[in-house]
């Protein structure tokens, strides 16, 4: 499998990158961990005339929890997600998620940036960000500008950023509550026939805040509002429940594909879902 | 367009030079410039491991890396961990437990599992097997690769022990 040839940079600056992106236009990509985007060029499915290679940039990775705040660096890895005990104390929903990322070694390598900015729909850290309700920082030619995670998304590949910007991080408060990510897949390294990412806060024995997301079951992730507000104020039983799965099913738009048919995904769903809230509320 | 670039990498401790195209992949690099064959082309699509190696402390898959993101890299392969006449505990163990049938996912799998003591010295069974997860067998079932794994485990901790 050999990809069409490529013009290869790896600037040592942002403003490099960007004067490459500039430059070149479309004709330009940067490049991550490339674990979504080099089997896209080895297929020909892709055609990146220029690569910039964003490893030389000093400062795109590391996790900061500061003041509430938890802000991640655009190349961090999902390996370096698993093994941050800081983070996994402070936000356990993102080490769950990770370790449900394809293999180990394709999380050696894969980073968050590339996760959330590609904009594939079966990509699970989309999904979780909205569920966190993440911000993306993106810097461009007119400088820098955040976009809410839930705003990103607006076909499969299309997101609200442009061609010439380049997300840098990822922030978001630090979550309260139970959390769950709970996933479908049918082998390891497979995209999610359905995942749901859930975190819900207890009061008085009662649900006091629910965020619910789910992954690969419409063209871009869902972040359902009614879900999680139909949870809101309940004990958080079967009821419940039923009624959170309910939202989200008309909320979401599956297609057929080598999954499952329509019917199928949609019954995962309400499966993952409902062991998503069940775990999440039990660890409120 | 088809512009070689110079690539240098340090394999198994020794620094190579050589020109590639950008687009060249690691593996092929490694296989065809430079003779190390140790690490396999198996499915050339990311998914079976055959063609792991240790890159810069990372377990990586070289089908998915183009020569050019290697550029001034470390790289171990299965022929940097031990030799015919000096096995790695490993290797030995494979060999002992029975750990192959073919043999062809064995280097990758073999050095995954190198990178996977490092990280974690003392695992469970079921750590073992997800952190080989990334590695396809098709003959063993695994099985054997477990128990050779968890049986160079406790090896090499017992050498540790003893050195203590």
């Amino acid at each position: 499998m050999i990809p069409a040839a490529f013009e290869y940079y790896r600037p040592t600056s942002m403003e490099g990158v960007l004067a490459l992106l500039q430059e070149h236009g479309d004709e330009a990509r940067v490049l991550a961990g490339g674990h979504s985007l080099i089997p896209m060029m080895k297929l020909r499915m892709a055609d990146v005339p220029h690569l910039i290679d964003l490893q030389g940039i000093a400062g795109l990775s590391g996790i900061t929890i500061d003041g509430g705040t938890i802000r991640i660096g655009t190349m961090t890895t999902q390996h370096d997600i698993i093994g941050d005990a800081a983070l996994t104390a402070a936000a356990p929903i993102m080490a769950e998620a990770a370790l449900q990322i394809a293999d180990p070694q394709v999380r050696y390598m894969g980073t968050v940036g590339g996760n959330v900015a590609n904009g594939d729909p079966g990509n699970d850290m989309p999904g979780l960000m909205q569920c966190l309700d993440a911000h993306f920082h993106l810097i461009g030619p007119e400088g820098e500008r955040t976009v809410a995670a839930r705003d990103f998304y607006d076909s499969a590949y299309m997101t609200a950023r442009e061609d010439d910007e380049v997300l840098t991080a990822i922030t978001f408060a630090v979550p309260v509550g139970g959390h769950a990510y709970e996933k479908q897949k049918r082998k390891i390294g497979d995209y999610a026939t359905a995942a749901a990412a859930v975190q819900i806060s207890k009061e008085g024995g009662k649900v006091a805040a629910a965020s619910i997301a789910m992954t690969n079951l419409s063209d871009t992730p869902v972040w359902s509002e009614a879900a999680g507000a139909a949870l809101v104020g309940t004990d958080c039983g079967a009821d419940a429940i039923k009624a959170a799965v309910a939202a989200m099913l008309a909320d979401i738009d599956p297609t057929e594909d080598n999954r499952g048919p329509v019917a199928f995904k949609r019954h995962v769903a309400g499966i993952v879902l409902g062991r998503a809230i069940a775990r999440a509320w039990s660890r409120a | 367009m088809s512009n070689k670039m110079h690539v240098k990498l340090n394999v198994n401790g020794t620094d190579h030079e050589f020109l590639a195209e950008p687009r060249e992949l690691l593996i092929y690099a490694l296989r065809e410039k430079l003779n190390i064959t140790g690490p396999h082309v198996g499915c050339e699509t990311s998914h079976c491991g055959a063609c792991t190696v240790t890159l810069n402390g990372k377990s990586v898959k070289s089908c998915t890396m183009f020569v050019a993101q290697a550029n001034g890299a470390e790289i171990t392969t299965i022929e940097g961990l031990g030799s015919p006449d000096a096995l790695h505990v490993l290797q030995e163990n494979f060999k002992e437990h029975h750990g192959l049938q073919c043999g062809f996912c064995t280097p990758g799998m073999i050095t995954r599992a190198a990178k996977l003591l490092e990280e974690n010295p003392n695992p469970t069974e079921e750590e073992v097997r997800f952190g080989i997860a990334g590695n396809i067998c098709r003959c063993t079932g695994y099985q054997n690769i477990v128990k050779s794994i968890l049986s160079a485990a406790s090896e090499l901790n017992s050498a540790k022990e003893a050195a203590q």
